[in-house]
């Protein structure tokens, strides 16, 4: 029967509906800031946003939108390729290009788009794709799309990707070689010197997904490969602004004028509405203040420290390096769940996460950072950890 | 390696590890159904086969893998 695959996961949703727990779709009543709101009824902290800098309430972002809304109205009812394509998307376009220091952008509807998009459209049949084998979905379906061979490399694995392009031949030029900057789940950095300079000696195109490190990481908040000082050896950045920029939408970036032609054979691009001029006018706004206020990444990473090694000291298992994502891995699902339930009754939202979203077999209690967060409430985020090990509900024994 | 029944052979002693219901292997187990092996081990088992031969398995031929056969039918095409 069509239907018979979904039988696992309905009969999961209705386990979590008898023992009381919403994990997934929770619904938020109401936001009280950037790092508050009432979840399910409780008032709690929002420690699973993504909402890296806090600016979706910045009321400078707010009063451009405001104004755009205004000005432009509430949506372009069309796509970019129609009659969707206003100046504020043109400007955007500009903006994001200006910021990377090249010449080229597309503006997408949504993050997922963008990478998905590009993936399905940069690599063809005949061509390689080597994707890191944690890529998010985005990339995997857009890969999918792509017709070219897909070949996985170890995560963050320098030394197999070499090994599979040496492995490639003379086909290794005409690879797409696709990498993230902060891996999504777990908040590790990819290793990108080592991944350009293996591009470096074989060739090929990269690609970076600088969805969770734009405005994150870099002096200019360009991201994981301005951090790493690689930003030549990339040839198309993809990223989000529902991340750190506090909005909704996606971009790539690159180098390469041929990007113009590649814009009108992306469907993802093509057949779908454009973004609001509100979300287009307070995307900008945050751009602005990204590339202008870096006090804002400092603040966000002296919380990232800050719950990264109350975490650890506690001798929770967190990812390899302090993150705006810091995940506790958890190998039972029962016990993960009654975790999540018990952090929502001590007034903290996290992200469950389950495999196959989470990169291992292991299930995932993940917490996103943000500027906005104060110290106390990251303290109190740590002292709900506390609570779940004294309660033995959680153990600082590394999951596997 | 040519034959492939070397490659199955080659298989057989490979899953041993992820064999946890101790099944007589045979070119037509079916590595999710009978084996039950999760998306993420038959990843890992492919990763083991990648390394023995020096090879890249491609993704797009896993959707025609359902047994041990028809990953050694793949994985001889692929070392010739």
């Amino acid at each position: 029967m069509m239907f018979d695959k979904f039988k696992p996961m309905a009969d999961f949703q209705a386990e979590l509906a008898e023992r009381s727990v919403k994990p997934f779709g929770a619904v938020t009543e109401k936001i009280l800031s950037a790092t508050e709101g009432v979840v399910q009824g409780r008032n709690v902290i929002l420690a699973g946003t993504n909402n890296y800098l806090g600016l979706s309430f910045d009321s400078r972002c707010i009063k451009a939108a405001q104004d755009a809304a205004v000005r432009w109205g509430t949506g372009t009812t069309g796509s970019r390729l129609a009659n969707g394509s206003f100046a504020e998307h043109q400007a955007l376009e500009t903006e994001i290009a200006q910021f990377y220091g090249v010449d080229n952008a597309i503006v997408f509807s949504t993050g997922y788009t963008a990478t998905m998009g590009m993936c399905a459209t940069l690599a063809g049949p005949g061509d390689v794709i080597l994707l890191d084998a944690d890529s998010h979905a985005s990339i995997y379906t857009g890969v999918k799309l792509s017709g070219a061979e897909i070949i996985r490399f170890k995560h963050s694995d320098p030394e197999d990707l070499a090994k599979r392009l040496r492995r490639l031949g003379d086909r290794a030029s005409q690879t797409l070689i696709i990498a993230e900057g902060i891996y999504s789940m777990i908040g590790d950095v990819a290793p990108l010197q080592e991944i350009a300079a293996v591009k470096r000696e074989y060739g090929g195109y990269l690609l970076v997904d600088e969805a969770h490190s734009m405005g994150v990481m870099g002096a200019t908040g360009r991201g994981a490969a301005q951090a790493a000082g690689v930003e030549t050896d990339v040839d198309f950045f993809c990223g989000t602004f529902s991340k750190s920029l506090g909005a909704v939408g996606g971009f790539c970036v690159s180098q390469h004028a041929e990007l113009a032609a590649i814009r009108f054979c992306i469907n993802s691009y093509i057949f779908t509405a454009s973004s609001s001029p509100s979300v287009i006018a307070s995307t900008r706004e945050a751009l602005r203040i990204v590339a202008t206020e870096p006090a804002l990444q400092t603040k966000l990473w002296d919380n990232c420290n800050r719950l990264y090694q109350g975490l650890k000291s506690m001798g929770l298992p967190v990812g390899p390096t302090a993150s705006p994502v810091v995940a506790v891995a958890m190998e039972d699902r029962s016990r993960t769940i009654d975790c999540w339930k018990a952090l929502m009754e001590a007034g903290v939202y996290v992200n469950l996460v389950i495999p196959p979203a989470s990169p291992s077999t292991n299930f995932l209690l993940r917490n996103s950072v943000s500027a906005a967060h104060t110290s106390t409430q990251i303290d109190t985020i740590i002292d709900a950890y506390a609570d779940l090990k004294v309660a033995g509900l959680i153990t600082g024994i590394p999951a596997h | 390696m040519t034959d492939y029944s070397e490659y199955l052979s080659f298989l057989y002693s490979a899953l041993d590890s992820q064999n946890k219901n101790k099944l007589v292997l045979s070119e037509n187990t079916s590595l999710v159904a009978d084996m039950g092996l999760s998306s993420l081990e038959v990843m890992e088992f492919i990763e083991k086969i990648e390394d023995h031969f020096d090879i890249s398995i491609p993704l797009n031929i896993l959707p025609d893998v359902n047994t041990i056969g028809d990953l050694a039918t793949k994985v001889r095409q692929l070392n010739l």
